[in-house]
């Protein structure tokens, strides 16, 4: 039986106070509860502060490259689809540098389990804005204020049908692993986008304005009603839904790739008769 | 001039030109020849000027050429471009309300012998009475590849050959064909693509990503057209970016992975082959080469990125480059890439380019039963605890799969302790750089003998690597005959080098000039860095074309290194 323990505790490069470290814990209380041992999850990460986050707990990881965390964890997924593949990262990581595997990985419903620490803001680099930054939100980089619409990841994962689309807050960190565990049995693609304050650089979207602005939705949210899950998404600003938004039924992407039918991909032997016959053909 | 023929088919993208050329070159490989198909198109759908030529003859032929013994001009443009290539005695096919301008040939009343719709197997027909292909030999081939369409098409098919084969006859037109044909011996038709793909499959490929571009798609098109029956998955990503980290992603995982791509492709991967290098994670990049700079001559030929994907990526790491020069070294190379790849844990590229990748070839079979492949992963026994990064003298550490057995694998991007954990611990730092470049050493222990062919210490050495090889054999060839002591080395592998293995021919020969497809000399330039030799001349192309016999024979000749030798 896999307790939280076996997750383990290490010391971190987070700042005092960073909401990282409430996400970190209620990883390992999903993943403890959820009964998966460390040898059979698989962590992708990119890079950022987020990114380290699978550094600080027991358990397999491939660290990649800002940005690409989408598509390492989707070739691992197709290499092996008995892993249970977490990507872990951030706002910027995930929905910046990685907006079009974002994109792609949401329309292929690839497998994966996605958690987006969200803090609005870069903080790795020291406080530039992100995609999902509030216009005029005011840098050292954006002096004038971001001129740009925030992205809204939850909104587009809904659009896109991701099979599973949530939204937690890192104030709330038992509520946040109920979401994960949810997230973890899900088939398909699922994202939780994780409210997570910046300490450091994000002055505005501080713990206090994120818990005046937070809701958990009603009982009565039906998740698989898309039009409305879709209405609930755009929902942002003086009140902020969080929880289960969405849950679709497409199936799962390695589902639906004949080569998978046999099973993971890993420790075949090369099928030389029928590689013979391809050769034969060609006479 | 080796014993063999040219013919050449030209016309518009969408006139069924590849369909012809395609069923020609099988009959004639069916029918005993060999053969070298050159492949000229445009990077449009319709329209243009497209071209399919078929070298054939029963010697040991394997490069392109230039000069043409019968033209089959399927519109009028192709008979003004190609009439400069026209050999003495060469006959022109055309329709009879095109203008010969004067060439010898056939005026075919196309309309009368087949409706619009099969003019080109009438074409193919007309062609294959005068090359002595059997009528069956034709109708068997068309029918292979029309016969689903249903019986009416393969009856008009069949009616349009037949009436092409009567009339062909009837104008007492002979064609001198280059000797005999082989015995019967079955040998497969490939171009170098499909070759790759083939070694890929054969040498333990699971996994491939690719986003589309010219020259290099029909790789993933022939694997994924196996892909089920031979249990590999295939992706088209978003981006090449995708495509890399995937790739990385899969093989990490224990799927060995391909990526195939051409240079703006490859562009986009480098951070993701130095993902590869760092987190020493096996994968094969298959770099077809066309012209640039930026889109450059999208589908014709070049071997200009040698360099870059000799530095591509930032930082320092180890790496090999495999440049193969026909179809039977594209599926053995594709095979040692993926060896090399396991056995080091990080990145190998194919250098191949346009005119490889299209250029069909009679090829004896490849033997895949026998043939070993790679497992990926590493079954023997760890220490514990298990670090993936462990001191290795090799630099090679044993790499366990994650999720196969309860040790935790754990791989970064950031320099990492042994365990894989990110560290700015300095001399960590120091003995991961050592570690990883310590593999420099054991890649060049299995670098391919570049192979000289002729006479050691020649008057002239031609140089050269990868898709050249068998044109400059041929040109050095063709000096002999004429009393020039000449040889050529070609290189299959381009990096690392191992010059104990070339430097003794170099320094032999009087002179050494270095023949290769771009305008700036990469190779040379690098034998040069690593050795201090010190090129005698250089043939060098870069119009898109590929490197003839009859190219380098006329550099030669207008450089003054030869005298008089010009084809």
């Amino acid at each position: 039986m896999t307790t939280v323990a076996d997750y383990g505790t290490y010391e971190t490069a987070w700042c005092p106070g960073c909401g990282n470290h409430a996400i970190l814990g209620a990883m390992k209380e999903a993943l403890a509860s959820s009964g998966l041992a460390p040898h059979q999850v698989l962590f992708i990460s990119g890079i950022g502060q987020a990114a380290k986050a699978p550094h600080y707990l027991n358990a397999n990881l491939f660290n990649g490259l800002h940005g690409r965390a989408l598509p390492a964890a989707t070739g691992a997924k197709l290499a092996n689809p008995a892993l249970k593949v977490i990507v872990e990262s951030g706002d910027g990581c995930t929905y910046g540098e990685g907006g079009n595997h974002f994109l792609a990985a949401v329309r292929r419903n690839i497998g994966l389990t996605v958690i987006v620490h969200d803090n609005q803001v870069y903080g790795l680099t020291k406080g530039q804005a992100s995609p999902t930054s509030d216009e005029g939100f005011v840098t050292k980089a954006q002096p004038e204020g971001v001129h740009a619409e925030p992205f809204n990841p939850v909104e587009t994962a809904v659009a896109l049908k991701a099979n599973f689309v949530a939204r937690g807050f890192s104030g709330m960190p038992e509520h946040l692993t109920g979401l994960i565990r949810q997230a973890l049995a899900a088939p398909g693609f699922a994202l939780i986008d994780v409210l997570q304050p910046c300490v450091s650089f994000n002055k505005v979207n501080t713990f206090a304005w994120y818990r005046q602005r937070v809701r958990e939705l009603p009982a009565g949210h039906d998740p698989t009603d898309w039009a409305g899950a879709l209405a609930v998404a755009v929902r942002w600003g003086e009140e902020i839904p969080i929880g289960v938004i969405y849950r679709g039924s497409r199936p799962a992407f390695e589902e639906r790739v004949p080569a998978l039918a046999a099973g993971p991909l890993i420790g075949r032997e090369v099928d030389r008769e029928r590689l013979a016959a391809i050769v034969d053909h060609l006479k | 001039m080796r014993d063999s023929r040219q013919i050449l088919i030209g016309g518009e993208a969408g006139q069924g030109l590849v369909t012809v050329g395609q069923l020609l070159s099988k009959c004639l490989v069916r029918a005993g020849w060999r053969i070298v198909v050159t492949q000229g198109y445009q990077s449009r759908v319709r329209g243009g000027h497209n071209s399919w030529a078929i070298r054939f003859g029963s010697g040991e032929i394997a490069a392109p050429v230039e000069p043409v013994d019968l033209l089959v001009a399927l519109d009028q443009e192709s008979v003004e471009r190609h009439r400069g290539e026209l050999a003495p005695g060469a006959l022109l096919i055309a329709d009879e309300s095109l203008d010969p301008l004067g060439l010898p040939g056939l005026r075919v009343p196309f309309a009368k012998l087949a409706s619009a719709k099969h003019a080109n197997v009438a074409a193919l027909g007309v062609a294959g009475t005068l090359l002595g292909l059997a009528e069956e030999l034709l109708a068997g081939a068309v029918e292979e590849l029309f016969g689903k369409k249903g019986t009416d098409t393969t009856a008009e098919n069949r009616r349009a050959l037949a009436e092409a084969y009567r009339w062909t006859l009837s104008t007492n037109t002979s064609f001198q064909l280059p000797g005999q044909p082989l015995a019967a011996a079955p040998r497969i038709m490939v171009n170098g693509n499909e070759s790759l793909a083939l070694g890929a499959l054969s040498g333990g490929l699971r996994f491939l990503s690719f986003y589309p571009m010219t020259p290099s798609t029909s790789i993933a098109l022939t694997v994924i057209e196996h892909a089920t029956a031979m249990g590999v998955v295939t992706e088209q990503a978003e981006d090449e970016i995708a495509v890399v980290n995937m790739a990385i992603g899969a093989s990490f995982a224990g799927a060995p992975a391909m990526v195939v791509t051409s240079g703006g492709g490859f562009a986009l991967m480098a951070e993701g082959l130095s993902l590869a290098a760092m987190t020493e994670t096996p994968l094969v990049v298959v770099l077809g080469q066309r012209p640039g700079p930026a889109t450059g001559l999208p589908t014709r030929t070049g071997q200009e990125d040698l360099e870059f994907a000799l530095h591509a990526g930032h930082g320092e790491f180890a790496r090999a480059l495999l440049a193969p020069g026909s179809p039977e070294d594209c599926f053995a190379i594709a095979r040692k890439a993926f060896f090399l790849a396991e056995l080091f844990q990080g990145p190998v590229l194919v250098l191949t380019d346009q005119f490889l990748a299209d250029s069909y070839r009679a090829v004896e079979p490849f033997e895949v039963r026998e043939l070993p492949a790679v497992r990926a992963g590493f079954a023997g026994e760890v220490t514990v605890p298990y670090r993936r990064y462990a001191a290795a003298e090799d630099g090679v550490s044993p790499r366990l799969l994650p999720g196969q057995t309860r040790h935790l694998v754990i791989a970064d991007s950031d320099e990492h302790t042994e365990d894989g954990h990110l560290t700015e611990d300095l001399e960590v730092r120091n003995r991961m750089v050592a570690k990883r470049l310590a593999k420099l050493e054991g890649l060049r222990w299995e670098v391919i003998q570049p192979r000289l062919d002729g006479p050691a210490g020649a008057e002239l050495l031609l140089v050269c690597w990868g898709s050249s090889g068998a044109a400059v054999a041929e040109a050095a060839a063709e000096l002999r005959e004429r009393g020039t002591t000449a040889a050529a080395l070609h290189f299959t592998q381009v990096w690392p080098l191992d010059p104990g293995q070339f430097l003794g021919a170099l320094r032999a020969a009087k002179r050494v000039v270095f023949v290769e497809g771009n305008a700036t000399g990469q190779f040379e330039r690098l034998i040069r860095r690593e050795t201090g030799f010190e090129a005698g001349g250089n043939v060098r192309r870069f119009d898109g074309l590929p490197i003839t016999p009859g190219y380098i024979l006329r550099a030669l000749a207008a450089a003054g290194i030869t005298q008089g030798v010009s084809r």
